[in-house]
């Protein structure tokens, strides 16, 4: 029995020493959002400190997981022998040292954590950082760049260096309705998205690539389809994106009908195709939705297929969602998406 | 003397029995801390098996990613239901009737000192509970068919305001919590002045058991804890049905404010959760190792220092939520200085086997499983303080991963140590070691299975509360292995069942002590008369049937 608990015991150790091993060797595109792979310097530090502690806690468990075994072992009754145990009350110095040392320990991973706290809690912007508003909405995620002058949705898209420059990336964070969570493992430790209230979170990537998160506080029906994408950019690229962000839509002529059904059904009151009448704020920016690669805030591949079905009726893909269903006719659908896809 | 005309006094008296009607009032009119003793442990376990039922159901919609067993809404309302359940109607009622039947037997009182409040809390919390399950048939009423809560069971404003939750299932969260709460709070005050004024001769609180000092500390957290969920709770309730702003920020209230009134009851709720398993351990190592409790006054002083520091820790649960460096920094030394109290408790119970003789029936197997869970939870609890690595793994499946170490490792795994130990006592009868075995190494298995990958599957990003999620994302083997594991967790809990019928009806009669144990309820018959003790005890240690049983070397030339 004993060398079973001895195994069960080790496997309960090994079990996240395994999840350490694994995702290191994962690459930039790793698609699962681990905190293994660190793409950006605060969630570097995180991990570093994270090492510390979890080198400290490891040697407490080995310490006190061979003594407990070694009580186990070594004290078990033999069943022919009814004495009682010699009687021990206590003992002032060993009881002492096991007093001093874990507030030793404990003093010591304070300071350690301090440190780290004080160097990635940013309360004012870093200089030079390209600063974003998130607003968090249920259930999908409204990015704003003032200093560029467009909104769009879901995909948070981040240069890695201005001028040839590493850039601090100081991200507001607002809630439209509930409290959210903005967390992608790979950039940032997670920071809540409060409503009446105005949070903070720093990025500053070191690497390019596409990560992925997804709130972290319940936010109602659909919290888990609630996901981010962030696609951090050569710098070129980022000022290709946003230059094509800041153009209004496109006029297709060839697509009239399916604007004009876009236009004249309640789509507008909720969505803003800038250039248009359609002018809401209540659900995504639609005026470059095909730049993007997913829809429904990540539920799934933004695909005309997938669109249509979207169009059609999102509670057959995303059940709870706030948009309902327009009633469309199949035609009336595929002359909307057909006018969807000119927003490129 | 037992008569047969007086039912209540024999399960001894089996032909003849009073008719069913009599028995059933004797049981619903009770003021006996016995009788409400057994019935707060047979209903939290009952509500065990509910909450349990709906943790498989929400595991088996994780099993793959992707899966389409549940509804949003289902999976929503299953852990909020799953959460309350196991924290207000398991945890809760089981410690709270240990603490009933245990505490006036250990420090040898008739009762305890309002035996009345005692039944009235027992009711509160029972048709609170029930008011909470109601809510699955009538919180919707003329809607259509009911719903559960599916707020969380922490409720965070404002998805708990009228706004985000329509209907009435937040109100039936509420005024369950509120009325059970109450019965905890009546509880908590007897439970304290019970310890404090009706301790048999000679117990000094010194002199008192572990379990009767923890379960003191435990009902004074209790008086401290719940008052302000309560005011909490009555402030939502002003929100939701008579417009109020207290906690919605349309209106100019904080959302802040509600997550510092429920983790300021909140916390302290995980020690009064986790101190009776404490408690429980406390009582058990000792007799299964043969030997005295090692360093009795520093665990005294070990406890009541959690006590107060467990009032001063909340703002770890809320890392995440943009508060000032400096704030977070504070209570994570705050919580950082709750691991010395805790290291010191694992170490002299560590200490106690040390040396000992170690018999390792079903209770002290689950008191040892207790100590390497409990451990596990604990450091996962060190690194959680952690603000840095907190912010990773805050609301993820790490945290779920802790805090069923500590809960269902800690406190299920003591629950059920203390089950074994005093069910003889309670009923007269053993439990079958064999089945008890077989449970235990299913249950120690299947926790390790379900609870071990969660601490992995949160550090790769996966946040809790999410009724599915993508295929891509690396988590997939965990949560099947999560999923694995509730089965051979069930089959753990079934064979405690199987094992529960059987010794009641044809379980070995245990005798007045069975396990050769030192303290007072050991003294009297099992189950124990009405009146507890034929004449009032006197004590000159802590330890009065080892006095007894070796009188040429006493416990108190060494107190």
């Amino acid at each position: 029995m004993a060398l079973v608990a001895s195994c069960l015991l080790s496997l309960s150790f090994v079990l996240p020493a395994m999840a350490a091993g694994g995702p290191v060797c994962a690459d930039g595109a790793s698609p699962s959002p681990t905190m293994f792979a660190p793409r950006s310097i605060p969630a570097q530090k995180i991990l570093d400190v994270s090492w510390f502690v979890w080198g400290i806690c490891g040697l407490i468990f080995l310490v006190m997981a061979v003594l407990i075994l070694w009580c186990i072992i070594k004290y078990r009754q033999d069943p022919d022998d009814d004495t009682e145990a010699p009687q021990v009350y206590g003992s002032n110095p060993i009881e002492l040292a096991w007093t001093i040392i874990p507030t030793v320990i404990v003093f010591i991973l304070f300071l350690v954590s301090a440190r780290t706290i004080f160097e990635i809690d940013h309360t004012s912007p870093p200089p030079g950082s390209l600063e974003i508003t998130v607003v968090g909405h249920q259930w999908w995620w409204e990015f704003d760049y003032p200093e560029q002058g467009f909104v769009t949705a879901n995909e948070l898209h981040v240069p890695l260096t201005r001028d040839g420059k590493s850039v601090p990336i100081y991200l507001t964070l607002e809630s439209n309705d509930v409290i959210h969570s903005f967390w992608v493992p790979q950039l940032a430790g997670k920071t809540d998205v409060v409503p009446n209230r105005l949070n903070h979170l720093w990025l500053q990537p070191t690497m390019t690539g596409t990560y992925v998160g997804q709130c972290a506080e319940y936010c109602g029906t659909q919290h888990a389809n609630m996901l981010i994408t962030v696609v951090v950019h050569e710098e070129d690229d980022f000022h290709e994106w946003v230059t094509n962000q800041r153009m209004d839509a496109v006029d297709d002529a060839g697509v009239t009908e399916g604007r004009n059904l876009f236009l004249q059904t309640s789509c507008i009151n909720c969505h803003r195709v800038r250039g248009t009448i359609a002018n809401g704020t209540f659900a995504p920016d639609l005026t470059h939705l095909m730049s993007r690669s997913v829809i429904g805030a990540g539920v799934v591949a933004n695909t005309p297929e997938n669109l249509s079905t979207w169009v059609f009726d999102p509670q057959m893909i995303k059940p709870g969602c706030r948009m309902p269903s327009m009633k469309l006719s199949p035609e009336e659908v595929k002359e909307v998406v057909s006018y969807l896809l000119t927003l490129k | 003397m037992t008569t047969l005309q007086q039912p209540g006094h024999g399960n001894g008296s089996g032909y003849l029995r009073a008719p069913f009607l009599s028995r059933l009032h004797e049981w619903i009119a009770t003021a006996d801390h016995k009788k409400l003793g057994v019935m707060y442990v047979s209903t939290g376990l009952i509500f065990f098996l509910i909450g349990g039922l709906e943790a498989t159901m929400m595991r088996w919609q994780l099993a793959v990613p992707g899966n389409t067993v549940l509804s949003p809404e289902d999976f929503n309302r299953l852990f909020t239901m799953h959460g309350t359940t196991m924290v207000f109607l398991v945890g809760m009622p089981i410690l709270l009737g240990v603490a009933n039947y245990f505490v006036p037997l250990q420090i040898g009182a008739r009762d305890l000192a309002f035996p009345r409040l005692n039944a009235f809390g027992f009711w509160l919390f029972l048709f609170g509970g029930l008011l909470l399950y109601f809510s699955y048939f009538g919180a919707q009423g003329l809607y259509g068919m009911g719903s559960a809560p599916d707020v969380g069971w922490f409720a965070y404003a404002p998805l708990t305001e009228r706004t985000y939750s329509r209907g009435h299932s937040t109100d039936y969260w509420i005024l369950g919590l509120l009325v059970s709460s109450f019965g905890s709070i009546a509880t908590g005050i007897n439970l304290i002045t019970t310890i404090l004024t009706m301790r048999c001769r000679g117990m000094t609180l010194m002199k008192m058991p572990l379990l009767v000092w923890l379960m003191l500390i435990d009902a004074i957290l209790i008086m401290i804890a719940m008052p302000p969920l309560a005011a909490a709770q009555v402030m939502l309730l002003f929100d939701r049905l008579m417009g109020a702003h207290f906690f919605d920020p349309q209106g100019g209230g904080s959302a802040v404010l509600w997550q510092n009134l429920f983790w300021f009851f909140g916390h302290p709720e995980v020690y009064i959760l986790i101190l009776p398993a404490f408690a429980y351990v406390s009582e058990i190592i000792p007799v299964f190792c043969r030997k005295v409790i090692f360093g009795y006054p520093l665990m005294v002083a070990a406890t009541v220092s959690i006590g107060f520091i467990s009032l001063g820790v909340w703002v770890h649960h809320m890392f995440a939520l943009g508060l000032s460096p400096m704030v977070n920094t504070i209570f994570m030394g705050s919580t950082f200085l709750i691991a010395i109290p805790t290291g010191i408790k694992m170490f002299n119970w560590v200490g106690t086997m040390f040396g000992g003789k170690i018999r390792f029936a079903t209770p002290m197997l689950f008191s040892t499983g207790f100590l390497a869970m409990f451990l596990i939870g604990g450091l996962t609890g060190v690194m959680l303080a952690t603000v840095p690595f907190d912010w990773q793994v805050s609301d993820s499946y790490f945290v779920v991963g802790h805090f069923h170490y500590v809960l269902f490792g800690g406190l299920v795994f003591a629950i059920f140590a203390a089950i074994y130990y005093w069910f003889p006592k309670v009923t007269g009868r053993m439990l079958s070691e064999s089945l008890g075995k077989c449970q235990f190494w299913l249950l120690f298995i299947g926790f390790n299975l379900t609870f071990g990958p969660m601490h992995v599957s949160g550090m790769l990003g996966m946040p809790r509360r999410i009724y599915t999620y993508h295929a891509d994302r690396g988590w997939e083997l965990w949560n099947m292995l999560s999923s694995i594991g509730v089965l051979i967790q069930i089959a753990g809990v079934l064979f405690f069942i199987w094992n529960v019928i059987r010794s009641l009806r044809s379980g070995r009669k245990a005798g007045a002590d069975p396990w050769d144990a030192w303290t007072l309820e050991w003294s009297t018959t099992s189950p124990p008369p009405e009146y507890n003790f034929e004449e009032e005890p006197v004590v000159h240690s802590r330890r009065p049937l080892w006095d007894k049983k070796h009188p040429e070397d006493p416990d108190w030339k060494y107190e």
